[in-house]
């Protein structure tokens, strides 16, 4: 993946950027050894790396405002990171960039039950918003399953979902307010614990803008009550085609489970080995699950059982007890360590429409075979959106990318049949030059178009979302104006 | 002008010398008068693509309400934000279309549980200012690809684009629904069992209070067992509580429908303002507002309020956090008054710097949000 060459003026004045940031930091919030930089080198896309400039580690909104001022009027690049848990290199850094870190920025600002709303900082991790809620039996409802290492920043920044957003949504549908520092150290709010905007929606436009309009220092998040109760069923089918044709047949007939999820043979082998789970051994495999009362789970069971007898299964599996659900559970959440076991991987999220699964389904093991790479496919299903993993050896020369060139197939098929290049990890640099794929021209300037406006100079991560050509005299007219 | 195709539309709005009034069923005339040709989008018509099994609609922009409704209906499935028929309100008797319900991100009681029309919007094509087609999103239920100018264009009231197709999430109907009446709550007491009752787990999709009906109301929606288990159970939360149970379909379909459509304070005169806020704020709020009627939606953080014409509530509205719509207002209180609630200077800034990119001429109903 190509990356921008850095600008040597920037790093050449490394030592008085430093200077000026230490002024108004406390100590120990700037780091510019090189051996200390290093480890913000990458995100969770570990084949790309590359230290900053320097990084701060600022702990309040004040402190965020004060850094960007001086990157901005000292012209030097952003890039706000979170937890670092991107698959997709979105806090990537480049040589001549202020890494800005909030993970320090972790604190509850304010927790509203009776208006179901709670305020942190956004350093704070996703679970941990849970985790402050739920001595009152609420809950913050998107559950990426990195939920227990990313961060809302990060969150906000990709526009995360989770395995249950079938039913609660994604980031977007759960966030109600934001505070922003722009690039020119501007601080203001978007939204609060009210709904909806009096204007724009430009808290629409914030979710999901991959860091590239403003750094969110905290955020209004809507929580929940917890639902009474929660069961799954394990479902094993001797056909992908037939488990995608129950999965429709499910969401038609009118529950609204909360999860579905799907996985196929390779995987299902894979975790099996891992983490003993009892797995069926079948072509595919779904894991439903609804809430409710223990009456209301049975009413929503019954429903979903009689769709999936119809369908012929290998398997019908009801947990019985909290126990039984836990195994359920546990292979599919074992996935991504069961596979990085036996392999590197990488991991793809494309989106496609569900009644095109079983044809997507088909053509990726076209393209395993191809390409002569295994790929395991996980991934929610009730929302169509993918997660074929591709596993390969990073120690083989040349396998990383014939990996990309086969996952570059991949995300142009989830396109071709109507979706997109990525359901929840966002663009970052690993899809950036695939925009042209499913964007026009004109579609792309539109986007660019609202960048201008937040951010004229193009210095808050500039480098992702666009592919550098795109982008570029953009990023050069920024810099020529320095 | 009454393109029928997008590329008609494309070709009209590069074309156009002067200021363009964008309309669609012309139901909700919200927002200052724009003085400009008329560009009616009801020509571009039609169901383009409904997939019941993926809860997906992709429709062109000029479509009447009522005709996506029934092809729902027909599948068991509906728009589940719910959007608000302005008419009744308004005095207009025009033909609703979906592109003036996502310009004006229309969403009714059940936004508080499920969200508003935004976040039903899965995509969306729309002309620009220049006259240049864009596309973004898609139709499919997950999507980052990109910046979400979904969002943006919902709500912008065709002052950033002319939308021309949208696709939706829509979802199934449920079997059954029941309406739990509280008789004789005051405000506070209202938002108070309002607000319990949204933060049980037993799923509340409608919360409102009606003053002039003494009444406060609350929507349960799912498996006939489940709703009965539920207004059980809120009836033993409620116990202190005498509760009447309507069961009807139909009765409940009308219940909420007035709810939407604000009839309460649809007769009289004077002007109508909708505020959001946090519910907690409502009760000290309203106090202040001195209003001839109010309506109480989302748990009591929708605010519907019917003043003398020309009273400026969002100055009653100060240490309030939320916004206020004048949505009903005489021609002369839309002179003196904003429409839409001014924002502070570094989000008006973005504001114009959005207008100006996406409509560098300034002919897309200009004026209708304000600067
Ligand atoms: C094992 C594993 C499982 C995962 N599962 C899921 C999943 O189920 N669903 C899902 O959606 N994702 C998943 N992810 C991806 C990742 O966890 C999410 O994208 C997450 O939201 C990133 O959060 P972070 O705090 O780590 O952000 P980072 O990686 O630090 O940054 C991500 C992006 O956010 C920007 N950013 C960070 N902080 C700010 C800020 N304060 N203001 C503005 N922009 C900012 C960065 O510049 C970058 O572009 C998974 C990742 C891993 C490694």
């Amino acid at each position: 993946m190509e990356m921008p060459v850095p600008n040597a003026d920037v790093i050449a004045r490394k030592a008085q950027i430093v200077a000026a940031l230490s002024k108004v930091m406390p100590s120990g919030a700037v780091i510019s050894d090189v051996s200390e930089t290093r480890a913000y080198e990458c995100d969770a896309l570990t084949a790309y790396r590359c230290a900053p400039l320097a990084v701060v580690l600022p702990r309040s909104t004040e402190e965020v405002s004060a850094v960007m001022k001086i990157c901005h009027d000292m012209g030097v690049p952003v890039v706000p990171r979170g937890s670092g848990t991107s698959l997709a290199g979105g806090a990537l850094p480049t040589a001549d960039c202020v890494l800005l870190g909030v993970a320090r920025m972790n604190e509850v600002i304010e927790t509203d039950y009776e208006n179901r709303f709670i305020r942190v900082q956004t350093g704070r991790t996703n679970l941990s918003v849970t985790g402050a809620v739920e001595q009152e039996d609420f809950f913050y409802a998107p559950d990426p399953s990195s939920q227990l290492a990313c961060a809302i920043a990060g969150n906000i920044a990709m526009n995360s979902g989770g395995a249950h957003c079938l039913k609660y949504g994604v980031t977007t549908n759960n966030l109600l307010g934001v505070t922003i520092v722009l690039m020119d150290g501007t601080v203001t709010e978007i939204g609060g614990a009210h709904l909806d905007s009096g204007g724009l929606d430009l808290l629409g436009l914030i979710c999901g803008s991959e860091g590239q309009l403003g750094v969110v220092t905290e955020a209004t998040l809507r929580i929940l009550r917890k639902p009474e109760g929660a069961r799954p069923v394990l479902m094993g089918f001797d056909s992908n085609e037939v488990a995608g044709a129950c999965v429709s047949d499910i969401i038609k007939a009118g529950v609204l489970p909360v999860a579905i999820e799907f996985m196929d043979r390779p995987c299902i082998e894979a975790c099996e080995a891992f983490a003993h789970a009892g797995y069926p051994m079948c072509e595919a495999l779904l894991i439903v699950e609804v809430e409710g009362s223990p009456a209301e789970i049975d009413e929503q069971l019954s429903v979903i059982l009689d769709i999936a007898r119809r369908h012929n299964p290998v398997e019908l599996r009801e947990a019985k007890d909290a126990d039984e659900a836990g195994r359920i559970w546990l292979g599919r959440k074992s996935a991504f360590g069961a596979m990085g076991q036996i392999n590197d991987y990488m991991c793809l999220d494309g989106t496609i429409p569900v009644t095109s699964l079983p044809y997507v389904l088909k053509r990726i093991g076209e393209l395993s075979k191809q390409y002569g790479l295994g790929v395991a496919n996980v991934f929610h299903a009730g929302d169509g959106n993918m997660h074929p993993l591709i596993l390969f050896d990073a120690n083989k020369p040349g396998d990383l990318e014939l990996c990309e060139d086969m996952g570059a197939d991949i995300l142009r098929l989830c396109v071709e049949v109507g979706g997109c290049l990525t359901g929840e990890h966002g663009v970052g640099i690993e899809k950036r030059d695939l925009m042209v794929d499913q964007f026009a021209p004109d579609d792309l300037e539109a986007q660019m178009a609202v960048k201008d406006v937040f951010d004229p100079k193009w210095l808050l991560n500039p480098a992702k979302v666009f592919p550098l050509a795109a982008s570029e005299s953009r990023r050069n007219f920024a810099l020529a104006a320095e | 002008m009454r393109p029928e195709t997008e590329a008609e539309l494309a070709e009209m709005i590069a074309a156009a010398k002067g200021p363009l009034h964008v309309q669609g069923g012309g139901t909700r005339p919200v927002g200052q008068p724009v003085t400009g040709e008329m560009l009616h989008t009801s020509g571009m018509s039609g169901i383009t693509l409904y997939e019941p099994g993926a809860l997906t609609l992709v429709v062109q922009a000029g479509t009447p309400l009522a005709e996506i409704e029934a092809a729902l209906d027909a599948e068991g499935q509906r728009l589940p934000f719910e959007p608000m028929d302005h008419r009744g309100l308004l005095g207009t008797s025009g033909t609703p279309t979906i592109g003036g319900v996502v310009a004006s991100n229309a969403s009714g009681p059940r936004r508080i549980q499920v969200g508003a029309c935004r976040d039903f919007m899965l995509g969306v094509r729309f002309v620009d200012g220049q006259g240049t087609v864009i596309k973004n999103g898609g139709r499919v239920m997950k999507n980052v690809t990109g910046y979400d100018l979904v969002k943006l264009l919902s709500g912008s009231w065709g002052t950033l684009g002319v939308l021309s197709e949208v696709s939706l999430k829509v979802l199934p109907k449920p079997d059954s629904a029941a309406t739990l009446k509280f008789r004789g709550l005051d405000v506070a007491q209202a938002v108070s069992v309002m607000s319990r009752a949204l933060g049980s787990p037993f799923e509340i999709t409608g919360a409102a209070h009606d003053p002039q009906a003494g009444q406060t109301l609350l929507r349960i929606e799912g498996f006939a067992q489940s709703v009965t288990y539920r207004a059980g159970q809120l009836r033993a939360l409620f116990s202190d509580h005498a509760i009447e149970i309507e069961n009807d379909p139909a009765q409940v379909a009308a219940t909420w429908a007035g709810i939407r459509d604000v009839a309460p304070l649809q007769d009289g005169t004077g002007d109508v303002w909708r505020l959001s806020v946090k519910p907690s704020d409502a009760p000290e709020l309203v106090a202040r507002l001195d209003a001839e009627a109010l309506l109480f939606d989302w748990g009591g953080g929708l605010i519907w309020a019917r003043v003398p014409e020309g009273t400026d509530l969002r100055a009653r509205m100060s240490g309030v956090k939320g916004h206020a719509t004048l949505i009903r207002g005489s021609a002369a209180s839309r002179a003196a008054l904003p429409v839409f609630h001014p924002e502070p200077a570094p989000l008006a800034h973005i504001t114009d710097g959005l207008r100006l990119r996406f409509d560098p001429r300034g002919i897309l109903n200009p004026g209708l949000m304000g600067a």
